[in-house]
């Protein structure tokens, strides 16, 4: 029963909550940068009732209930991640062996969910974009394993997401330490694309290919979409933060910090994301199996001798 | 008003579709994304697939070819949605009145919610006319 409640209370509707307000700090953050005034504060909430109240297109030929079932599966992923998450940043203890390895899986599918539904929506644009998602997928999943992995070793090998977390409370933030920072650094970046967001958002490229994969959802297809997307701009960072800067404390002037921890990097994601074209994708992933998984086995390295 | 139609004037998303114009009605719109007018904080984007689409707008002369694309492009944007015509072409097709290749107006194809005039519009024009749709709605008359 208890588990039906963080499944709604703290995967879903906590989540929901503080991604839409994510994708407004960062939809205002650039048109600061713009020098514009920025949509209000309820915008992305207003954005997904508005999409659910539209008809709902199926293209002809495409396979319908692939095309419905990809968006669904996607935010039912999302939503398991972020509950496992909540559990864990809660309650320690209560992690079971490998759940680490359960969420590493499950933040892909949502990536996954998207390039089956380009697939299915039998539209040559969408599958373009569903083709690079791909490519972007098998790019960088390599450097964000290995940083993720660089936390396993120091916590002494653990597979336990709370085990990783009460080793951090006891011994300080892997983030304090050189092989912690340069993989700190390396998940960032991967969480950018992960993310699509600029310049990783070769996938979507407003500018050639339209919208990408989604370029054929209309109605709540789409808001679902966008729902999912919103709340893996919490769902992410939230799991960096676990594994890099020891979770977020819910009691007293902890909950400040965690609070600056998360607007922080949200932040970084924005600016980042502000300040930077777009990039091929072919670049992409000499980027990121070239530089990035350099990194990545240097601060594995560093973290086996302890550094 | 249902929380529908609520939600779908505080978030309009807009397709944009020439049909033969000479480009300067274009620019304009464009004019409206920037610093200056700043449409983002009525929540207007400018989306690149009509699917997405709540609000046609359409520029332009409405030629033979185009206005067959136009027409189906109106029938698959999901509804309930609206069309808005800019510019002295798309209303009465303007200087290219007597032309061959413009036979109808544009709301003679498809419906029209609100017109836009001038050759072009200025920015504040299209604005003034997106807030007289608004009104529209409001008062329950738009065709939709
Ligand atoms: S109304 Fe004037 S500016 Fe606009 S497309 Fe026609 S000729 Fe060009």
């Amino acid at each position: 029963m208890i588990y039906i409640f963080y499944f709604l209370f703290f995967g879903f509707l906590l989540t929901a909550i503080i991604g839409l307000l994510a994708s407004w700090i960062d939809r205002k953050v650039t048109a600061k940068v713009q020098y514009r005034v920025g949509p209000p504060l309820l915008q992305p909430l207003i954005d997904i009732v508005k999409l659910l109240g539209k008809e709902t297109l199926i293209p002809a030929g495409s396979s319908k209930i692939t095309f419905l079932m990809a968006p669904v599966i996607g935010l039912a992923s999302v939503i398991l991640v972020s509950t496992l998450l909540w559990i864990n940043n809660i309650y320690p203890a209560k992690s079971f062996l490998g759940d680490l390895i359960v969420v590493l899986y499950l933040l892909v599918i949502p990536s996954i969910s998207i390039i089956i539904g380009g697939f299915a929506s039998r539209n040559p644009l969408a599958s373009l974009g569903a083709s690079r998602e791909m490519k972007l997928i098998l790019s960088y999943e390599l450097p964000f394993i290995l940083a993720i992995l660089v936390t396993v070793i120091k916590s002494g090998f653990t597979f336990r997401l709370g085990e990783i977390l009460t080793f951090q409370a006891q011994n300080g933030a892997f983030v304090r330490s050189w092989s912690g920072t340069l993989a700190l650094i390396v998940a960032i970046i991967c969480m950018q694309a992960k993310l699509a967001l600029v310049p990783f958002d070769i996938p979507e490229a407003e500018t050639e290919i339209v919208g990408g994969p989604l370029i054929e959802y209309s109605g709540s297809g789409l808001a679902i979409y966008r729902l999912m997307k919103n709340m893996l701009m919490f769902t992410v960072p939230f799991f960096l933060i676990i594994v890099f800067i020891g979770g977020l404390r819910l009691d007293g002037i902890h909950l400040l910090y965690g609070v600056l921890k998360y607007i922080g990097l949200v932040a970084l994601m924005t600016v980042i994301r502000n300040t930077n074209p777009r990039v091929r994708i072919d670049q992409a992933v000499k980027f990121f199996w070239g530089p990035m998984t350099i990194i990545a086995i240097i601060a594995i390295i560093l973290a086996l001798l302890g550094r | 008003m249902s929380i529908k139609l609520k939600a779908l004037l505080k978030s309009p998303w807009v397709f944009h579709l020439s049909t033969g114009s000479c480009n300067n009605c274009d620019i304009e719109i464009l004019d409206c994304l920037t610093p200056r007018f700043d449409i983002e904080r009525f929540g207007m984007l400018l989306v690149g697939s009509i699917k997405h689409a709540d609000v046609l707008l359409i520029t332009g002369s409405g030629n033979r070819k185009s206005m067959e694309r136009a027409k189906r492009l109106y029938e698959q944007m999901p509804k309930p949605c609206l069309v808005v015509a800019v510019g002295e072409c798309a209303l009465s097709r303007g200087m290219f009145i007597h032309s061959y290749n413009c036979p109808v107006p544009i709301d003679k194809v498809i419906p029209v919610d609100v017109y836009i005039p001038g050759c072009p519009p200025k920015p504040e024009a299209i604005i003034a006319g997106i807030v007289k749709l608004i009104e529209k709605v409001k008062k329950g008359t738009a065709k939709k």
